[in-house]
């Protein structure tokens, strides 16, 4: 059995059938992420110990509890490194959270562990999850397995590839600004950004609080609908955690498209949309309509602002998030003479470029004087961002769009910070508003894939995973494997 | 030159709940071990999330209606950033421009004078941790090590306006402040351990004069005594440096017991800017009519309200009732004994008196004694009744204040009855005034204090149970005769 | 604010204190023509129309989310200091406060 190409279904039936074990899964896991970890730098720590724990823990429920057993369980997960993990060093991709060993779990790792998944270790990303090419790790960069010379996007690009390269069945990220579907679609994986409120962030190190959530990167949307079900759901330990109750994705997984009105935002069809994208996102597009969709074209104005928006609230949270990072309680630290010289000297070697930029972007947008020019204006600014949406889901059931405005770039073509930012211009009105959104394949452009963005209304996760599903489900660009994936699967 | 004074106090109090004001430690730290009462969220660890404790918003809002604020109908959190090794996360969770209350005043009462002392706010945040420097000042303390233990304990703030006119009405503003938190149970009211602490401003200007002098804040007051001291001390310094022509610096002093004078605490000055935002992970809270309808309900009397009604209710002076309702406690346990039909008056003597004594002696409030309420009043009902007289009384409460138990029966199985029967004690007087002829000789010949060794004498043969009013009166009557 | 907002290097000095980043001036004069670029391209904000619109500074609807005010146990103080940088025996330590 090649286990590189499999679904966490797959696993789930191969695992009760006694076809394979949760041992076996894991063993192999490891096996790849060795073999292919030189190329990638995918994962910056593995917990193989605690892992074979899991794994005896996993084998002993699904001979117990059979099929009633979670079909997480048993199955190996990647973990973004700013997933707080017990026991397990949690670096967020940064110099200054070196040998940090949280002594506590986050709900969502958490809760695939109750649910019997293998973590098996945690994945490179942008220093605290800032980037859209994971070229900001201090661990170096993570490399596409499309293309090693490629970037990953990011900032979960150490998830994303180890999916794509096929070294674990799914993982987790985090998406402040598409953190999770920017680099699903440059490495043709499907990835989710829930609802903000739907998955607890508690146990998250924070970039932007008020923008921040978690969600899975899958081989197929199915897999995406299972993980997102274990993971979702109120946490008292999170106050924006939402406390509705979460149906079960896969009741309405299969119901098709036929008959819903997928809103096509023209604005995101504009400048700076590679033209080998557009045209396979239209493709896509006429791919739903033959399925039974009605496609309307909609206006959202305040896309072009939302990057602005979005590079003013961000960096102020962030540049108080970070302030904690200070070298007292845990982190680098570089005494000097003073305590204000400890602090400057501890945070300059322990943060990277990108984390100093907005930290000082941030700390300029809150401070005296400039605080209502930046800081409020884009509060209110993300208010008519919100409206927008709000606007056009009157109108439709959910937006299909391209995820990303171009393929995977080659490492070093984005050096100027103003160009990267510019690869979020799809995906952060989806964070600014809070709604749900997902990547997933539909197509490539010269050998790189290409993801398709489907955006419902607050809390519609599971309808955004239903229209994901009929395209899915119509195409066989779920089946293709990346060069990697199918080199180590041989 | 005449200058007006204008002070302005600020007051930090925790409040008495369990647990922390956003996460499950414990909110009592005081006298635990360095560094064991903390979790993820109070040390700020990477990912950890406050929840908001709503008995702490709950004691806010008591407070701020004890203090007759306005309470927000919308309220919430915002971050206050600034770095300091006693802060964990770089912030600290506080309330910047829609505070859960404002717009409120505190009356007190000097030298007869009734001052109205104006309050800004009342807000919610977190207390910080704690440090301890090694060497006496913190400039040249070679290290400095941190506890949070204390680190998240739900602190009000109590933003006074500054229109406080002297040290004296501000010594009794907080006088009064710590009384009526303590009253609604929400404070200690400790100084000493920083359970409730205050800085205040002073400026002064030339009398006459429009706008408001230079703002100098004072700092490290540690009891209210110090508070008025300091003040005292900067309304003299300030006067000096105004007379000779000088300008008073707009700065921070620190009030130092030892050398009873404030001291600049001027450091490097990095401009503060405290970036306040809209703290993300905490949603608004919103107080309807019904809530804070329910709120006022649990408002207990207030000590300036009882002590009128004690005056009013009991014929108590302005100063038993003040001393009577100084806590809530002390209110309650004179309540207590007058629904025990002993008059006012003599509940009033008595626990302003012996029992005081006794409970300052023991360190033990009598409700908290062995006697308790319910033991103090079976004894004052015995005094009342003329069943045992005072000094008999007296003995009694000493005796039973600590170890408690059956007054009465002592009463009764020691024959300790006060002896008020006329036959029984004409004879023990005739025995005294036979026994001593001289003291009655000197009675007779005008000296009326010869009477008191008469009585004496009575009481010693009745080994203090005689009814001393009924003896001097026989005495009086039989010598006269 | 206008797009032809530059930081100076006082600017870029008291927001490396606040934000407590020992840069180098190298580093300083980077960042500041980084921020110039970026602040450049936000300040198309300016031009949207917000007189009538509030401000959002939380994507939900809830209000009044709080906790019972109830004890759990606390970390092992070894737990506790556990990825401390300088501890002291059971305390976390810094150096100098000296500014």
């Amino acid at each position: 059995m090649n286990w590189a190409t499999t679904t966490i279904g797959e696993c789930a039936r191969a695992l009760r059938d006694g076809t394979t074990t949760p041992h076996e899964l894991l063993t192999e896991s490891l096996a790849r992420i060795e073999a292919t970890n030189g190329e990638l730098n995918a994962f910056l720590a593995l917990s193989p110990d605690r892992a074979h724990e899991q794994a005896t823990k996993a084998a002993e429920r699904l001979q117990k509890e059979g099929s009633s057993a979670s079909p997480l369980c048993g199955v190996p997960v990647a973990i973004k490194d700013v997933l707080c993990t017990e026991g397990i060093e949690t670096t967020a991709g940064s110099k200054i959270l070196q040998g940090f060993i949280p002594p506590y779990t986050s709900t969502a790792v958490q809760r695939l562990i109750d649910a019997g998944a293998i973590v098996v270790g945690k994945t490179n990303c942008d220093e605290f999850a800032m980037g859209s090419s994971n070229e900001n790790s201090a661990y170096g960069p993570v490399s596409n397995p499309w293309d090693t010379t490629r970037v990953p996007g990011g900032s979960s690009g150490g998830s994303a590839a180890a999916v794509a390269a096929g070294t674990v069945t799914f993982s987790l990220g985090t998406d402040t600004g598409g953190s999770i579907r920017q680099p699903a679609a440059l490495c043709g994986v499907v990835g989710m950004k829930p609802t903000y409120g739907r998955v607890s962030r508690y146990g998250v190190v924070a970039l932007a609080s008020s923008l921040d959530q978690v969600g899975p990167f899958t081989q197929t949307v199915e897999d995406c609908a299972m993980v997102y079900g274990a993971i979702a759901g109120h946490d008292p330990r999170d106050s924006t955690s939402s406390p509705s109750a979460v149906d079960d994705p896969l009741i309405t997984l299969r119901r098709g498209v036929e008959g819903l009105r997928l809103g096509v935002p023209k604005e995101y069809f504009g400048e700076g949309l590679d033209s080998g994208v557009k045209a396979t996102v239209e493709k896509a597009l006429q791919q739903l309509e033959s399925l039974g969709a009605k496609l309307v074209e909609v206006s959202l104005p305040t896309t072009d602002v939302g990057l602005s928006t979005y590079y003013i609230i961000m960096p102020a949270e962030c540049s108080s998030n970070l302030a904690r990072y200070d070298g007292v309680r845990f982190g680098h630290c570089a005494p000097q003479s003073s305590l204000t010289a400890t602090y400057m000297t501890s945070r300059d070697e322990g943060f990277g470029p990108e984390t100093k930029r907005r930290l000082m972007l941030g700390t300029y947008a809150l401070s005296s004087g400039y605080y209502d020019a930046y800081y409020r204006k884009a509060q209110k600014v993300r208010t008519l961002v919100a409206e927008d949406f709000s606007r056009v889901f009157r109108d439709v059931d959910a937006l299909v769009c391209p995820t990303s405005p171009v393929v995977a770039f080659p490492k070093g073509d984005r050096s100027d910070p103003y160009s990267m930012y510019l690869c979020d211009v799809l995906t952060i009105p989806v964070n600014l508003a809070g709604l749900p959104g997902l990547s997933l394949p539909c197509g490539f452009v010269d050998g790189l894939p290409v993801g398709l963005q489907v955006i419902g209304p607050r809390f519609a996760d599971n309808l955004v995973l239903q229209v994901a599903y009929a395209y899915e489900q119509s195409t066989a660009w779920h089946k293709e494997r990346s060069p990697i994936a199918s080199a180590v699967a041989s | 030159m005449n200058y007006v004074v204008t002070i302005g106090l600020e007051v930090h109090a925790q409040l008495l709940t369990q647990s922390k004001m956003f996460c499950s430690c414990s909110a009592r730290y005081i006298g635990k071990e360095p560094n064991t009462n903390t979790c993820p969220v109070c040390l700020g660890l990477p990912g950890a999330l406050p929840v908001i404790n709503q008995q702490g918003v709950a004691d806010t809002i008591l407070t701020a209606l004890a203090l007759n604020c306005q309470i927000a109908p919308l309220t919430k959190f915002d971050r206050k950033n600034y770095f300091y090794p006693d802060l964990p996360k770089g912030y600290q969770i506080s309330q910047f421009d829609l505070p859960l209350s404002h717009d409120g005043w505190l009356e007190v009462v000097v030298d007869g004078i009734t001052h109205r002392c104006g309050i800004t706010r009342v807000h919610l945040e977190e207390d910080t941790g704690t440090m301890h420097h090694a060497g006496d000042v913190l400039q040249e303390a070679s290290s400095s090590l941190i506890d949070l233990n204390r680190c998240g304990v739900p602190l009000m703030e109590i933003v006074g306006e500054p229109d406080i006119p002297t040290p004296e009405v501000a010594r009794e503003y907080l006088v009064r402040l710590r009384q009526i938190l303590m009253y609604i149970g929400v404070n200690d009211g400790n100084l000493e351990e920083g359970s409730f602490r205050c800085d205040a401003n002073i400026s002064l200007k030339p009398a006459g004069e429009s706008g408001l002098g230079t703002k100098v804040e004072v700092k490290n007051m540690n009891s209210f005594r110090a508070v008025q001291k300091a003040l005292e001390f900067e309304i003299a310094r300030q006067t000096d440096i105004l007379n000779s022509g000088g300008t008073v610096l707009q700065e921070t002093r620190g009030w130092v017991e030892g050398k009873s004078a404030t001291v600049s605490q001027r450091s490097k000055e990095h401009a503060h800017d405290y970036r306040y935002f809209p703290e993300p992970d905490l949603p608004p809270m919103e107080f309807d009519a019904p809530f804070l309808a329910t709120m006022k309900a649990k408002l207990p009397e207030l000590p300036a309200a009882l002590s009128q009604r004690f005056c009013e209710q009991y014929g108590l002076t302005a100063y038993e009732a003040a001393v009577l309702s100084a806590t809530r406690d002390d209110a309650q346990t004179f309540e207590e004994l007058v629904a025990e039909k002993i008059p006012a008056k003599v509940a009033a003597t008595w626990l302003m008196g012996d029992v005081a004594r006794l409970a300052n002696e023991h360190r033990v409030p009598v409700r908290e004694s062995g006697l308790q309420t319910t033991g103090l009043g079976v004894l004052l009902k015995l005094v009342v009744d003329n069943a045992i007289n005072g000094s008999t009384a007296k003995e009694l409460l000493a005796e039973f204040y600590v170890q408690g138990g059956d007054v009465a029966a002592a009463v009764r199985d020691r024959g300790l009855a006060q002896v008020s029967d006329e036959n029984a004690l004409v004879k023990v007087v005739d025995e005294a005034i036979a026994g001593n002829p001289r003291a009655c000789e000197d009675f007779r010949g005008g000296k009326d204090s010869a009477l008191q060794s008469l009585v004496g004498s009575v009481m010693k043969a009745t080994r203090g149970r005689a009814d001393a009013k009924m003896v001097t009166q026989l005495l009086r009557d039989r010598l006269r005769g | 604010m206008t797009s032809a907002m530059t930081l100076s290097p006082a600017d870029i000095d008291h927001l490396a204190m606040l934000a407590r980043l020992g840069l180098t001036s190298n580093e300083r004069g980077i960042i500041a023509s980084q921020l110039d670029n970026i602040l450049d391209h936000v300040s198309t904000l300016s031009k949207v129309d917000t007189a009538h619109v509030d401000e959002t500074a939380r994507v939900t609807e809830l209000v009044d989310v709080w906790r019972d005010d109830v004890m759990a146990p606390s970390f092992l103080v070894d737990v506790a200091l556990r990825n401390a940088p300088q501890r002291d025996g059971q305390y976390f330590k810094v150096g100098a406060i000296q500014e």
